[in-house]
């Protein structure tokens, strides 16, 4: 017998977000419910726990004014959908996929179930198309390709924002011409923020192109566990069944984790490390992998995430576990920043996991993999020898071990340093890793063949004041 | 529905995530398999309770179930599918394959898909190897199927049958489900014996008698055959945080070692990490077979977004399927990637069943789980006399990259060889960041006989090369301090060459297409000229030459480039390149005597 549509009156308990109903009949885990507050406020919650007679509900829009009698609720009988559609482009949602444009809802019969299905890893396509991003940093040393996953993991007050604007505004594949969709999700970050971004889309030209998903500072915090689900919702539509190329950045995951953090909390689970529950790293995962290409399919969905990590620790929940399913990280180093470097892409903990298939001959150049090796290997030594600088004093360094200092120098300021609407060819960015190369002696190049440094290494300087 | 059925089907009273309680349940076993909902959703009986109550968990997404829905017993535990057809394939956490799923349904993965595990239409060439009369006990082959190309699929007799065989089919096709042979048992009942058979996957497979271990597994990894070897048969950890390469080194493993048959466990991992293998591996060749990689491969994919009961059973799936093998005579190398994944998941299931939780959350039985996985590798004589090997590499994901976390230390007690992966290598790009000062290996006394034969110096240099660098790692602490100018030569010169083992040995660059994997063969000898070049430059220090000297040798730079430019079978290069390094030392000596 199908329960659906009827009405219960009263709750037992409230418990932070969660209410719970009892004497309900049929409820289904997971099952959508619609809330009516005794001011006759309708809101949404789902359902996290169901026996025979009593339902767990977590309720999106807040728990405040919600009373044990004179509240209502009504299970729908299906779980949290939202409309997708084309049409959705260049509006703003809220987290459950509400309008919030003051325009109507899109027009569309298509609903689909914002926790997705995962992906069968049989059917999944290997990502290898480069993406040029025009920033040196990542073209060169933590390559972008089109279906990966590649969070920014920044700190409070660092240009997380602006960078993931200008990679919005530049990104694009070499020899095609074709315009990436972006669906933007925003979690529990100010106004203003959001405001940036949509005043950059629209200064660029693309704001037609952009979904955005704003569940900001002052909306019930409940809310952000659903607003990054709807945002890839529409993403794997706009990927999967229209066949375009969504890039999708989401900010901030750290206010998504401290969301769940309190639903757990309210739930009296175990908590594991900081609070958060053991099932952090799962859930992740469970929006991360809804990343990728699939198998004879033209869309592809690009994941980029923002994450603040707090005190600037890489060992956090938060950022650790998304270290761990994301192909890669871009870290903002507050360091380089205070030194006026921008955009502060710290040198050896940022990472792509997918470069080595995404560059090289055929798609990049040659020689970009034993550059960005050889750069890589270069400058770990530059920190070593900061740090023996900072002991012995720079004089009392051996002449090679200068020279990498001044490699160190030249590789902050020409790779890494570039204008935030500086977009950068590959073979621009190439040229400059080479450059900066010729700062060191010869023998130190192990990582490049031979025939390698005799096309480049030993032609003319480009750009002739490396040195100065 | 007749009186047994009814008996024989629950009703859901609770669902939690991936946790569903029934009532009703007074048949069910423990560790029963039961079909959940009108889905039939796969799950497991896992505690029994008052009353009929039992507690299931669910091993797909559990949306939409609702308390009243029925719940159905089978009557049998979990188990997997055996027999010819297993390598090549990609399954889930359970053994659905994934490839028929996706032809079936599509690239989403749906609930409550039944696929056959292994392909029951399909007709293989079985040819017998026994006849009527002869005695057979578990374990005995009777027959045998070219499963692929380069493995041959030994049918067996299933564990616990014995007696005479009574009929056995003449040689020619069969499909998996047809009857091949009758065996009479001493108590007078027929067996009927099939290619496919099952097993329950958390019950190990028996065997006759385990034995020592002292074969290494060559893995083409110099790091690892050099300096922390794992034997045939044994168990290792690969920990480290994430971007330290503990896939890529998985993966290399999964490559090059020379392992029979290679099962590939990815326990809550990327998806696109399975694509990679299964878009590299056809493509890769067997360097002792030459033929493609994924015929002796299984790939086990239970990623981290599918559900997480499955990932807990994926990795007994996988033991088991190796196990098998292991039982025809062949080695097998299982890598689990990630164990920590698979810990969570333990961790995940026992917060909903409201279990007092031990460290960091984990349960108490943790320890006890981790070991009943480990202690299924072994070097062992099978049930039919012949000699086969598991061996286990499980991946650790430490949180925040520190040791000191549960699953690691606890690993660390049922493994026998821990390849440390260090950040610091790994920021420098140098792969495999396996440490050369945290990471150990107790087979290296079982298994360096084996390099003996193929070098009778080989335990000499190799503690030669590892003394150098863990005296580099004591003078860098005094560089530091004072600058390496104001060390004596000699000691500078341990500097140096320690810089050359890590660059021309130990850092292996695995895009490269002669580097990627390093015969036992350019192994010694690479070894031995890095020994010879130590050994000889300490001398002539000693006798006065400078360190410039010793770094303006003209064939350095080639000695340097030695992984990637000398090939693993190129004999002539090495014995040339050694003669040559060897003449400018010692005319370096002459002159200085001169």
């Amino acid at each position: 017998m199908n329960y659906a549509g009827l009405e219960y009156s009263g709750v037992r308990n409230i418990d932070g977000p969660l209410v719970f109903i009892d004497g309900i009949r049929g409820v289904a885990y997971d099952e959508l419910v619609e809330i009516t507050t005794p001011g006759g406020e309708v809101r949404l919650g789902q359902v996290l726990d169901v026996t025979a007679s009593t339902a767990v509900v977590q309720v999106f829009g807040g728990t405040d004014s919600l009373a044990q009698s004179g509240t209502r609720s009504r299970f729908l009988g299906t779980s949290l959908e939202i409309p997708v559609s084309k049409s959705m482009l260049g509006r703003v949602f809220d987290g459950l996929g509400r309008p919030k444009d003051g325009l109507p809802a899109p027009l569309t019969s298509q609903r689909r179930d914002v926790n997705g299905t995962p992906v069968n890893p049989y059917a999944r396509e290997y990502p290898r198309d480069f993406i040029q991003t025009g920033i040196s940093s990542i073209d060169l040393m933590n390559t972008l390709v089109r279906g990966q996953k590649l969070p920014i993991f920044s700190g409070n007050g660092l240009p997380h924002n602006r960078m993931a604007a200008q990679i919005a505004r530049q990104a694009k594949l070499l020899n095609e011409d074709v315009e990436f969709a972006i669906v933007f999700a925003a979690m529990g970050v100010k106004h203003d923020v959001a405001r940036f971004f949509i005043d950059s889309f629209e200064r660029s030209g693309v704001l037609h192109n952009v979904a955005m998903f704003l569940s900001l500072a002052d909306d019930p915090s409940v809310e952000r566990l659903i607003t990054p689900r709807s945002a890839l919702t529409l993403a794997e539509h706009l990927a999967f069944d229209e066949g375009m190329h969504v890039l999708v950045i989401i900010t901030d995951m750290s206010n998504y984790c401290e969301a769940l953090r309190e639903i757990a909390t309210a739930r009296g689970e175990i908590p594991s490390r900081k609070g958060y529950p053991g099932y952090l790293y799962s859930d992740l995962a469970s929006m991360y992998e809804r990343a990728g290409r699939l198998r004879g399919q033209s869309g592809s969905i690009t994941q980029m995430p923002i994450l603040t990590m707090p005190s600037d620790d890489i060992s956090h929940p938060i950022p650790d576990l998304t270290g761990y399913i994301t192909e890669g990280q871009i870290v903002l180093e507050r360091d380089m920043f205070q030194r006026g470097i921008y955009p502060p892409v710290a040198g050896l903990p940022s990472l792509s996991r997918l470069m080595k298939d995404g560059i090289g001959k055929g798609r990049t150049r040659d020689d970009h993999p034993h550059v960005a090796s050889q750069l890589f290997a270069a400058y770990s030594r530059v920190k070593d020898i900061r740090s023996l600088a900072n002991v012995v004093g720079e004089e009392e360094l051996s002449a090679v071990d200068k020279l990498y200092l001044k490699f160190g120098e030249a590789f902050e300021s020409r790779v890494v340093s570039q204008g935030e609407y500086e977009n950068r060819s590959i073979e621009e960015t190439l040229s400059i890793g080479w450059d900066v190369l010729r700062v060191l002696p010869r023998a130190e190049l192990l990582r490049l063949s031979e025939e390698e440094l005799k096309t480049y290494y030993d032609q003319p300087i480009s750009i002739k004041d490396v040195e100065a | 529905m007749d009186n047994e059925t009814r008996q024989n089907v629950g009703r859901i009273t609770r669902v939690n995530g991936p946790i569903v309680e029934a009532c009703d349940m007074e048949r069910a076993g423990m560790l029963e398999v039961v079909e959940v909902g009108e889905l039939r959703l796969i799950g497991e009986v896992i505690r029994v309770r008052g009353k009929g109550l039992a507690t299931v968990q669910v091993y797909e997404n559990t949306s939409g179930l609702h308390p009243g829905e029925p719940v159905y017993c089978t009557g049998r535990p979990l188990s997997v599918r055996l027999g010819p057809g297993l390598l090549g394939t990609i399954y889930d956490g359970i053994q659905r394959p994934l490839e028929r799923l996706a032809e079936a349904s599509g690239a989403m993965l749906k609930r409550g898909d039944k696929s056959e595990s292994l392909d029951v239409e399909r007709r293989w060439s079985f040819k017998p190897l026994l006849k009527v009369g002869d005695e057979v006990c578990g374990g005995t082959v009777y027959g045998e199927v070219q499963e692929t190309l380069s493995v041959l699929h030994r049918v067996m007799v299933e564990p616990g049958v014995s007696g005479r065989i009574v009929s056995l089919v003449e040689a020619g096709e069969y499909t998996g489900e047809e009857t091949l042979c009758v065996v009479e048992q001493a108590d007078g009942r027929r067996r009927e014996l099939t290619m496919f058979t099952h097993w329950p996957l958390r019950r190990p497979r028996p065997v006759r008698e385990r034995q020592a271990l002292t074969r290494p597994l060559l893995t083409g990894l110099r790091v690892v055959d050099a300096f922390f070897p794992i034997a045939k048969g044994g168990a290792s950890a690969i920990p480290g945080g994430f971007g330290t390469g503990k896939t890529m080194t998985q993966q290399a493993l999964a490559k090059w070692s020379d392992a029979d048959i290679i099962v590939y466990i990815g326990c809550g991992e990327r998806g696109n990490e399975m694509t990679e293998v299964l878009r590299e591996f056809p493509e890769l060749q067997d360097p002792r077979t030459g033929r493609s990689l994924m015929e002796r491969t299984i790939l086990i994919a239970n990623t981290s977004n599918m559900p997480v009961a499955a990932r807990e059973v994926s990795i007994y799936t996988g033991i088991t399927l190796a196990e098998y093998y292991r039982d025809m005579g062949y080695d097998v190398a299982v890598m689990a990637d990630s164990t920590s994944r698979w810990a969570e998941a333990l961790r995940e299931l026992s917060g909903r069943l409201e279990e007092m939780p031990a460290d960091e959350g984990f349960p108490a039985y943790l320890p006890a789980r981790l070991a009943s996985f480990y202690e299924r590798a072994g070097s062992v004589e099978t049930l039919n006399g012949r000699t086969g090997s598991v061996s286990v590499i499980g991946a650790v994901s430490p949180p925040g990259g520190d040791f000191s976390e549960p699953v690691t230390q606890h690993t660390s007690r049922f493994i026998r060889c821990f390849w440390a992966l260090d950040r610091d290598l790994a920021n420098a790009r140098h792969y495999p960041a396996i440490s050369w000062t945290n990471s150990y290996s107790e087979y290296l006394v079982e298994v360096a006989d084996w390099w003996r034969q193929k070098d009778s110096d080989w335990q000499r240099h190799r503690d030669l090369l590892m003394e150098t660098l863990q005296e580099e790692v004591a003078l860098q602490r005094i560089a530091k301090l004072i600058g390496p100018d104001a060390l004596p030569d000699h000691q500078r010169l341990v500097l140096m060459v320690a810089d050359y083992i890590k660059n021309a040995f130990l850092q292996q660059n695995s895009f490269d297409d002669v580097d990627m994997y390093c015969s036992p063969e350019k192994q010694t000898w690479m070894m031995r000229m890095l020994a010879t070049f130590i050994t000889k430059s300490q001398a002539l220090i000693k006798k006065g030459a400078t360190l410039s000297d010793i770094s303006a040798i003209g064939s350095l730079p080639r000695l340097l480039r030695m992984k990637s430019e000398v090939r693993n079978d190129d004999g002539a290069a090495m014995a040339a390149l050694e003669q040559t390094v060897s003449s400018e030392l010692d005319a370096l000596e002459g002159k200085l005597r001169g």
